[in-house]
């Protein structure tokens, strides 16, 4: 696996005083409120919360995929917070990876086509792009599996398509948002086993979980409350330690 | 009894719920069966007036004419052949003969050639024609037929030069022994005498038209004419046997009459009309198809939309031949109302396009509305719309429970060799090419639509050449009533059609919109800007509009070959290619809106949406 190409020194995603607000004046709500984060290239981070804390809007906004109310995100030393719709899709392309919970594969496209989607859009040549797409099939085990349908594959390959299509432009972060929520516990395992080869090979990763085996392959776990952080932890060893063994893992 | 009310509440707070659709829908059913009504009103007038004329006129059953030899030097015409006539078996009647000259009648800065007819200025027992404005002739006085009086812009008390002597129209008359203007049948070659000094003497296959005018025997004679006609109306003992009595008293001999029953006359007259009849019942026939497509386009979108109460129903207990009897209700009863409307619009709408008895008396404007018509309307309105909602409806139906109640999307059709070859194409084709495919049924209505309005216009722009082809040399400043009334219904036509067209556009792009709305934002997140998925959702209502394009230009020149089989004028190759190329550039303006507003919609709601 590689890691992203942006030769940017420091913080590779960085949020200051991130907020967002739905709605106007006394019925707004305040999803997210004056949010610090700074991820350093390679370093995996996992945002846990209960449901509703905006886990997933914080996610959003450090993808450019929605605006924020205030403050600022910069991407690899980019401020991105207030790039337009067309320059957040480029940087989306090139720097950015997303992992869905619900999977979001294209129904009519076979895994090798869903992988491949990414590079297509960025303009790689059709060959270039199945070739990436057939060597990251490969590297999540799923080779064997490129010509079928989402429909015919089970969650846990499902995401793992979903992994290997975020980094089909080797992208200077992953974003991850529940990517076990939807899954059994095999399946768990086989994309926290994934994550945590990303996570080894040097991938910057932000995921966003309440499953605790999964905050347990991080190197920091930033706990998230009514649309702020609380508490944030540095683990130590990555998945060595005691919290490793909790997820299953094996080194 | 009970089931009847439910489905008639379910199916109107249904109807309630999505006014605008449902407004839309009555819209498209409405100007199809506007546009068959007119059609068929048309097979009433055809015949109508003209038997509206003969009575008011006394119209002969056959109308007898003899003219003087070419080249006889100077000589008269020879009466005894229509003398011989009036002691024929079967004739009961006549009146005349009458003399007939051809000469040049100038009024308003343009002259014309002019079939001059020499009358008593009493009442005939047979052909007196009957008038419709001013006062029969007297010295210095003429009346002029009708459809020539609006043709030329000529009214009672307007001066006119005749052959050089001036004249007062004094009335304006309708008559059923002559074809009315521009048909007329001229007893000497028309225009020879008359116009051909000015513009040289004009082919046998396109002469110039000729209009009538009656004036006292006694001011025919003041015009000095060398060559003079004349005809002869018999009335016979048996009307319906004209034509017997014309092929049996038809010699061929340059000094024989020639002779016409009054059913050629009437033929020819009803030609106008039978040739607007002709177009108004192809367009209707596309309209239908048009409505067709639009109906379809709208019932699925709706369907894709109410799948949810769909479930709901089902979850309280409603079966499936209960929902489908609701959506079925909708629209049947959308498609009652529409062609009821349409019926009253078309019945209104007929005098209007069929203003073709300038020479006769009544109009278009007295036809009936029959039971057979409106029968006709309602059940193709009905047929167009059970077709169109059958398939979703049932569909609908058969969803399982927690499906509809999950209200999620149907899956799309994957099509391989497609998503093969756009990878190869720039990102807004390759979008724009899976998208179409995405949906066959959407994709072929696309393609329909589109080629019916391409051959629709195409068979238009024929007609339109073949008319341009059949206008006459000679008549310049006066305008072929004929031509001018089918140019009419034509443009008509196109404006349905078009308008109708431009309606399916939008809407399958709206629903192609709606239905894509989760592969739009998920494209998005991976990296398309939004004018790459703006220029896909174009391209892909762009793409089979071409197809549509390519299919209407062959399709129009075979309809228009079907419907005029002896007509081959074509228009020019230009338009074709134009029209070819202009359909799809129209269909990506008419997207552009949508998609554009598609392809803005907030990403990560969409994608959160999708997660509820």
């Amino acid at each position: 696996m590689t890691t992203g190409s942006l030769s940017y020194v420091g913080p590779v995603l960085r949020a200051r005083g991130l907020e967002k607000h739905y709605g106007h004046g006394g019925g707004a709500v305040r999803a997210l409120q004056a949010v610090d984060l700074e991820v350093a290239t390679g370093e995996t981070v996992a945002v846990m919360g209960p449901s509703g804390c905006g886990k997933s809007t914080l996610l959003h906004l450090l993808g450019g995929l929605e605006q924020p109310s205030a403050g600022e995100v910069w991407l690899a030393g980019t401020r991105i917070d207030g790039l337009g719709e067309k320059a957040l899709a480029q940087l989306r392309r090139h720097a950015l990876g997303f992992v869905f919970q619900a999977f979001h594969l294209m129904d009519e496209l076979t895994a090798v086509e869903n992988v491949e989607l990414p590079a297509l859009l960025a303009g790689r040549p059709p060959r270039t792009a199945r070739l990436r797409a057939e060597e990251l099939l490969d590297q999540v085990g799923l080779i064997e599996r490129s010509q079928h349908l989402p429909s015919a594959l089970s969650g846990g390959e499902r995401q793992r398509v979903a992994i290997a299509r975020a980094l089909s432009n080797d992208p200077s972060v992953v974003l991850a948002d529940e990517p076990t929520g939807n899954l059994d516990s095999a399946a768990t395992r086989d994309v926290l086993r994934l994550l945590d080869r990303l996570r080894v090979a040097g991938q910057t990763l932000v995921v966003i979980t309440h499953d605790a085996r999964i905050a347990a392959t991080a190197d920091r776990l930033v706990s998230m409350r009514d649309g702020a952080f609380v508490e944030e932890t540095r683990l130590t060893h990555g998945t060595t330690g005691p919290l490793g063994a909790l997820a299953g893992l094996e080194h | 009894m009970g089931r009847l009310l439910l489905i008639g509440r379910l199916a109107r707070r249904d109807l309630r719920r999505r006014p605008l659709e449902a407004g839309l829908l009555l819209l498209v059913i409405m100007v199809a069966a506007t546009t068959l009504t007119v059609g068929l009103l048309l097979h009433g007038v055809t015949t109508s007036p003209y038997a509206r004329t003969r009575a008011a006129t006394a119209g002969p059953d056959v109308v007898a004419s003899v003219s003087p030899p070419p080249f006889n030097g100077g000589r008269p015409a020879d009466l005894s052949g229509l003398d011989a006539l009036t002691r024929a078996p079967g004739v009961t009647g006549e009146s005349g003969p009458y003399p007939v000259i051809e000469t040049a009648l100038a009024a308003h800065g343009d002259s014309a050639s002019v079939q001059v007819e020499g009358r008593d200025r009493g009442h005939a027992s047979l052909d007196q024609p009957a008038l419709t404005q001013g006062t029969w002739i007297r010295p210095g006085g003429v009346v002029v037929e009708r459809s020539f009086a609006e043709a030329f812009q000529l009214r009672a008390g307007d001066r006119v030069t005749i052959g050089g002597h001036r004249f007062r129209v004094v009335g304006v008359a309708v008559t059923a022994a002559w074809t009315p203007y521009p048909s007329l049948f001229c007893l000497t070659p028309c225009g020879i005498q008359a116009l051909g000094a000015v513009q040289g003497p004009p082919s046998a296959a396109r002469e110039p038209d000729a209009g009538l005018i009656w004036l006292t025997r006694a001011d025919l004679r003041s015009l000095g004419a060398q060559t003079v006609s004349y005809t002869l109306n018999l009335k016979l003992a048996d009307p319906a046997a004209a034509r017997a009595f014309v092929l049996r008293h038809n010699i061929d001999s340059p000094n024989a009459p020639t002779l016409e029953a009054w059913q050629d006359i009437s033929q020819e007259d009803g030609e106008v009309v039978t040739d607007e009849q002709r177009v108004l019942l192809t367009g209707s026939v596309l309209l239908s198809l048009l409505a067709l497509a639009s109906i379809a386009v709208l019932v699925g979108g709706r369907m894709a939309d109410q799948l949810r109460r769909v479930g709901l129903l089902k979850a309280v207990g409603a079966t499936p031949k209960l929902i489908a009897a609701v959506l079925l209700a909708e629209y049947v009863f959308l498609a009652l109302v529409g062609a009821v409307a349409g019926l009253v619009a078309g019945r209104l709408a007929a005098p209007l396009l069929t203003d073709q008895g300038a020479g006769l008396v009544g109009s278009a404007g007295t036809v009936s509305l029959t039971a057979a018509t409106a029968a006709t309307v309602i059940a193709v309105a009905l047929a167009v719309a059970v077709i169109a909602t059958f398939v979703p409806a049932v569909r609908a139906a058969r969803t399982s429970t927690v499906r509809a109640l999950a209200d999620s999307p149907r899956p799309p059709q994957r099509t391989a060799w497609m998503i093969a070859i756009s990878a190869k194409l720039p990102v807004p084709l390759m979008l724009g090419a899976r998208i179409a495919v995405r949906r066959t049924r959407r994709l072929v209505l696309s393609v329909v639509s589109v080629g019916i309005t391409v051959t629709g216009i195409v068979a238009v722009l024929a007609a339109h050449a073949q008319l341009t082809a059949q206008q006459v040399p000679g008549a310049a400043g006066l305008a072929d009533p004929r031509t001018a009334q089918l140019n009419h219904v034509l443009l008509l036509i196109t404006v349905m059609l078009v308008a109708l067209a431009a309606v399916n556009a939008i809407f399958i792009t709206w629903a192609t919109v709606l239905d894509t709305r989760h592969a739009s934002a998920l494209a998005r997140a991976l990296g398309a800007t939004p004018s790459q998925v703006t220029a896909g959702l174009a391209a892909s209502q762009v793409l089979p509009a071409l197809v549509g394009g390519i299919i209407g230009v062959p399709a129009g020149i075979a309809l228009f070959t079907a419907v005029n089989p002896s007509r081959t004028t074509l228009s020019p190759q230009l338009w074709m290619v134009a029209v070819a190329v202009g359909a799809p550039v129209i269909v990506a303006a008419l997207t552009v809106l949508p998609a554009r507003i598609g392809a803005n919609r907030p990403v990560a709601a969409i994608l959160q949406s999708e997660l509820a």
